[in-house]
């Protein structure tokens, strides 16, 4: 087996070419670096192309009452001010000029229907306001077409289907990476002087998850082995409207663009059951009856009215994701579900055939070719799905760098923004975002520093560990990811339980075990079943830190319910689980979360952004659920 | 034999199950029996004996309108008047995939695999003629004119002031719409009303081409069934006229 | 659960073949799964490209049946009980290994379209009667399946001197962009070649985001190629009037 790698020399490397990557790489190659983008699968088919419902900003074209404040106020309650604010400040206050520069940058957005020809926006959960710019269901795939175009010509080298194995470092800085291309087998060594990790995110982890198969978490594992801090890892996204039927696509999402353009759950008794689900923290914001959620469909989805009009208020389908999807599992669990094991979604009923496939096309065209299902006559049927990692590497908000010098992350795999849920829109916003920043605080430290020297043993060691799977003669890979994929839903799933998380754990151990083990058959061309067993390194690291953070938050909050501590908790309302590699044990620590100054928190109570009893709650020291 | 299916090629090489052929094989059917029929019919504007053939009473074949005949031309008038409609079919976008298709098997179907020849495409002669299509259109538009009115005559019965309606008035009724939906579905056309243009918005006028080149891309998204439909009511037109002023079909009156 | 009979191509750059497996499916499957499902019981080293199994990412481009499809779109109760399935990569692509095919070459050609230019001092309000034809371009998943089966490419081999439709497509959405300033219009017709497709729409009738790629960008543009090139009373008068 060729041990010879080719290797190639950056001032940036970038790992992972979604909208963090690509915005990080055209940012760090605009300040004059040289500049690599390297991405497992081709260019263009990283999982931000399945975004469909739309990015988030205050561009206020549609609601002239919106601005950075209310965004921002949004995020912190969506993310039940488990964000990091800097974070979430920065994100509300910079999206607006990310979203009109991907314009000039040549995406074509949905336009307003007013005849003054701006920037059309949509409604999603949590978004106090309309803020979602979309093209149709389709916004990922502009947004990554529009980057992709605007990368290949300024001069970035991309090395597609090219997979990272392993970061190196020189002492403590970072240095390089090693992995190897997928097609040929062949290793490959990048020496870099600063890395921007932007790998997405874990949803194959999960048995139902709406991810592609590039989610394996290979970022958090790469960063956590360089010595890098994970955080909010006990975060994850379960999207409440995921297929249940068939079989082989359950999980694959529904865009919330359903609900918004006026799609309603029911159970199978044929009950609206939102309105028994409204939290504290959105009373008086959503409607309390049918007749009201009604009105406001009709007035705000049919008849195109300005909200700023409208006295009724929202339906409780347009609240956040965390709760909608527990909402469903309720239901589901006390029998109420749906035949195949979900609950329904009904637009049939509530717009026309016309309308649906104008609005909605993708969606209308994923039933009838996957399920054989017409969404226009019949409702569909929902679940929850793992969806989204709010957790990651653990960075400085500002510069995007993580506890390891040169190293910095950005997009799902970095850790901060969206506290314990992410809003709807808030992804593809903080993907450029964020991007932006790595790219250019990755530059200016590149520029800073000479190129760093890498130990040739260390490749020797790492070629060992990928060969490992060629010299085993045991069970292939597919068996042992099906396992894992298991372990997590049933252990760490949407609800957790110190019991399960101690089951969960303890399945971890003996699937690394097996892990040792893996045999792949063939050879190192194009090899799948052997890329996946290399994988599954990775997705054991993030399914045991997942685990063990969940373990350490002795709370409900967001992403992260445990059936045995229902409440917020003011212990842990500003902290915030840190995971870190100490020797060959994984080390859990809690830390204090930064929190909203005070002065910009009153500012945002007195301009009615925020209210001061919601704090109360989210923070645990006033009852909430 | 070569066993590896990537590497093989020729002539309908394809691992598609389907009757792939059954659409080539239709189109070169029928577009033969229309070019055979119109030749003749070009050919015989009147029967053995002097007989007028191409038109009846007030009715006139469209393969034979506008009637001009110079006294020094020794040959049938169609022919004077056919290469326009001729030309301006066969450069038409839809034909031209037709017969590439059906009659050049270039390609015969989809994912299936051609005679290795040279191929230049519409890059050098003949085919770069096709680039010519609009000025076939704006002969073909100064066609549809005459044929309302040719229409408008049909209408009527020794006269302008007797009204008549017969089946043949409302067989070249059909033929005439069908054939204004056809160059009304035109691609050229489509681009000069206002596919040019990057912008529809920019300035009223600029609106109105909008609001045309619209309903022109309606109609253009079936073209090529109006490119059959006409053909076909064309052929059929000439043969009734044709068939009543042989006497073979009597022209019932309607009213 | 029941069995089905698959053929699947085999094989690298030095060659290969069909070859036969009997695989589970169960209701509602695509063929992805079934080859997912082979990938787990049979063949662990049988590659694929895929991604999101949804049909957005345009990865899983094979042909089945003859056909180019998105494998992850193609539900197998689409065909006969009993009938045999086979599947083989992309033809028109050099193999690297069973069913991926190496499409870089499409990479090479979207790098040789000049990107979008805005014009100087542009209005950037618009309405969406401007976007719509751009938007129906950049539906684009880019899975290669007209350039799979377009004859130029398939069977003439035209790689360097014909773009094929994706990029036609792609340069329409540029060139009817109302704020880009940019005329592509003599690439188009040297560089990239438009006046070799013979318009016989293939590539529309394959395109799985049903882009109307011949009606509606190839024709559009080949017309735009005549006013500038071909169309002599047009030339004379730009020659006149400098317009
Ligand atoms: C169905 C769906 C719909 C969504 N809709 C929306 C929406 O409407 N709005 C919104 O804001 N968000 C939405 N999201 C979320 C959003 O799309 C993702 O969070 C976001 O795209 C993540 O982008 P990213 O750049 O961080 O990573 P990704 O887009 O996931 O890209 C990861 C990249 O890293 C590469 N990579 C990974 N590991 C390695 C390795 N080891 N070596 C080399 N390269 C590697 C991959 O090849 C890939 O190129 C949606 C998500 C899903 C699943
Ligand atoms: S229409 Fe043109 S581009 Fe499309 S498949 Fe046919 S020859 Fe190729
Ligand atoms: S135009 Fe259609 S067929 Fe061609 S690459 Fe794009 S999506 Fe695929
Ligand atoms: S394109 Fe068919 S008539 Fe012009
Ligand atoms: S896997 Fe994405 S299109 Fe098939």
């Amino acid at each position: 087996m060729s041990e010879n790698y080719q290797s190639f020399e950056y001032d940036v490397l970038v790992i992972g070419a979604g909208g963090a990557g690509l915005r990080s790489a055209i940012e760090a190659s605009a300040a004059g670096c040289k500049t690599a983008l390297v991405c497992k699968s081709l260019l263009g088919k990283a999982h931000t192309v399945m975004a469909e419902g739309g990015i988030a900003a205050s561009l206020a074209t549609v609601d002239s009452r919106d601005s950075w404040q209310q965004h921002f106020s949004d995020t912190l309650i969506g993310g039940n001010f488990g964000n990091h604010w800097k974070m979430a400040e920065l994100h509300a206050k910079q999206a607006p000029e990310r979203v009109r520069e991907l314009e000039k940058w040549g995406a074509v957005f949905d336009r307003t229907t007013d005849g003054k020809g701006n920037i059309n926006v949509r409604h999603f959960g949590g978004h106090t306001y309309k803020r979602l710019a979309h093209v149709g269901d389709r916004t990922g795939l502009e947004l990554i077409r529009t980057l992709q175009d605007k990368g290949v010509h300024s001069g970035i080298d991309v090395h597609m289907e090219c997979t990272i194995y392993a970061l190196l470092k020189d002492g403590d800085r970072i240095a390089g990476a090693y992995g190897y291309f997928r097609e040929t087998g062949r290793p490959v060594l990048f020496k870099a002087k600063s890395i921007i990790v932007s790998t997405g995110g874990i949803g194959k982890l999960f048995s139902v998850n709406s991810n592609s198969w590039e989610c394996t978490g290979d970022g958090f594992a790469l960063a956590y082995l360089a010595g890098a801090e994970l955080a909010d890892m006990e975060y994850v996204q379960f999207h409440p409207t995921g297929m249940v039927w068939p079989h082989s696509v359950r999980g694959l999402l529904i865009t919330e663009g359903v609900r918004g353009e006026g799609g309603v759950l029911k159970n199978n008794k044929g009950e609206r059951f939102m309105f028994n689900y409204i939290p504290p923290k959105y009373q008086g914001k959503y409607a309390e009856t049918e007749e009201e959620a009604n009105a406001w469909f009709q007035k705000v989805v049919v008849e195109g009215q300005k909200e700023e009009g409208v006295k009724e208020r929202k339906p409780p389908e347009l609240m956040s994701r965390d709760v909608v999807a527990r909402a469903l599992w309720n239901e589901i669990k006390a029998g109420r579900g749906s035949e195949h094991g979900g609950v329904y979604l009904d637009i049939a009923s509530r717009r026309s055939a016309e309308d649906i496939k104008k609005k909605l096309p993708s969606m209308y065209h994923q039933f009838k070719q996957l399920a054989d299902v017409d969404i226009t006559k019949v409702p569909m049927e929902v679940g929850p799905t793992c969806h989204y990692m709010m957790g990651g590497v653990k960075v400085n908000p500002e510069t995007q760098e993580s506890t390891v010098r040169g190293l910095f992350a950005a997009g799902e795999c970095s850790a901060g923004m969206h506290g314990s849920n992410r809003l709807g829109g808030n992804s593809l916003s903080d993907l450029v975002v964020f991007g932006k920043l790595a790219g250019e605080n990755a530059a200016a430290y590149a520029k800073l520093t000479s190129m760093p020297k890498i130990d040739d043993s260390v490749l020797a060691g790492l070629n060992k560990e990928m060969n490992q799977p060629f010299e085993n003669k045991g069970e292939v890979s597919y068996a042992i990811l099906a396992d894992l994929q298991t372990a997590m839903e049933k252990g760490a799933g949407m609800y957790r339980e110190e019991s399960l998380l101690d089951g969960c754990l303890k399945d971890l151990e003996a699937l690394k075990e097996r892990l040792k083990k893996v045999a792949a058959e063939g050879n190192r061309l194009f090899n799948p079943g052997w890329h996946v067993a290399l994988d599954l390194r990775n997705m054991l690291i993030v399914g045991e830190a997942l685990a063990r953070a969940a373990k350490e938050r002795k709370e409900s909050r967001g992403g992260h319910t445990r059936t045995d501590y229902t409440t917020y908790s003011k212990d842990f309302a500003k902290k915030r689980i840190v995971v870190r590699k100490k020797g060959e044990a994984m080390e859990i620590v809690q830390e204090d979360l930064p929190q909203v100054p005070a002065e910009l928190e009153a500012e945002l109570i007195k301009g009615g952004f925020l209210k001061a009893e919601i704090l109360k709650q989210l923070r645990g020291e006033a009852p909430a659920h | 034999m070569d066993t590896d299916v990537r590497t093989q090629k020729g002539l309908g090489v394809t691992l598609r199950q389907d009757n792939w052929w059954g659409e080539p094989l239709a189109i070169a059917s029928a577009l033969i029996t229309f070019i055979v029929y119109m030749t003749w019919a070009a050919l015989t504007p009147t029967g053995p004996h002097g007989e007028i053939w191409y038109k009846w009473g007030s009715y006139i074949s469209p393969a034979f309108s506008p009637y001009i005949s110079p006294s020094w031309f020794k040959w049938s008038p169609a022919i004077l008047i056919l290469w326009a409609p001729a030309g301006f079919r066969a450069t038409c976008y839809y034909f031209r995939k037709a017969y590439y298709r059906a009659f050049f098997q270039d390609p015969p179907g989809c994912a299936v695999g051609e005679e290795a020849r040279e191929y230049k495409g519409e890059t050098s002669f003949p085919f770069i003629l096709q680039n010519l299509h609009r000025y076939f259109l704006y002969l073909a538009i100064l066609l549809v004119i005459n044929h309302w009115i040719d229409l408008a005559y049909a209408f009527t019965k020794e006269g302008p002031k007797t009204y008549y309606v017969g089946v043949g008035t409302l067989v070249l009724l059909v033929d005439t719409i069908l054939l204004t939906f056809y160059v009304g579905s035109c691609h050229a056309w489509r681009h000069l009303v206002g596919g040019k243009l990057d912008c529809f918005s920019s300035c009223p006028s600029n609106n109105i081409r909008y609001k045309i080149w619209c309903n022109v891309t309606k109609i253009n998204e079936t073209h090529g069934f109006w490119a059959w439909a006409s053909l076909f009511t064309v052929g059929f037109a000439d043969l009734y006229v044709r068939l009543v002023a042989m006497g073979v079909w009597t022209d019932y009156k309607i009213f | 659960m029941s069995k089905i009979h698959m053929r699947v191509y085999r094989g690298n750059s030095e060659g290969g073949q069909l070859k036969d497996y009997d695989v589970e499916v169960a209701e509602g499957m695509v063929v992805l799964d079934a080859i997912h499902n082979l990938q787990a019981t049979q063949a662990s080293d049988l590659a694929c490209r895929w991604n999101c199994k949804a049909g957005k990412c345009g990865s899983c481009s094979a042909e089945v049946n003859g056909k180019p499809r998105l494998m992850c779109m193609t539900r197998l109760n689409e065909f006969a009980e009993g009938e045999t399935i086979t599947v083989t990569p992309m033809k028109t692509f050099p193999i690297m290994k069973d069913l991926a095919t190496d499409v870089s070459w499409n990479y090479e050609v979207n790098k040789r379209i000049p990107p979008f230019t805005p014009r100087e001092g542009a209005d950037w309000h618009w309405q969406q009667k401007d976007a719509d034809r751009a938007q129906e371009f950049r539906k684009c998943i880019e899975c290669f399946l007209c350039q799979d089966t377009c004859h130029v490419l398939r069977e003439h081999d035209k790689k360097t001197s014909f773009a094929g439709p994706r990029f036609f497509a792609r340069i329409a959405s540029l060139e009817m962009h109302p704020i880009d300033g940019l005329d592509r219009t003599e690439l188009l017709k040297d560089q990239h070649g438009i006046g070799l497709c013979n318009i016989t729409r293939c590539c529309t009738e394959v395109c799985p985001e049903s882009i109307r790629i011949t009606d509606n960008a190839i024709i559009p543009l080949k017309e735009r190629v005549v006013d500038k090139y071909y169309d002599p009373l047009r030339m004379l008068w730009s020659a006149v009037t400098g317009k």
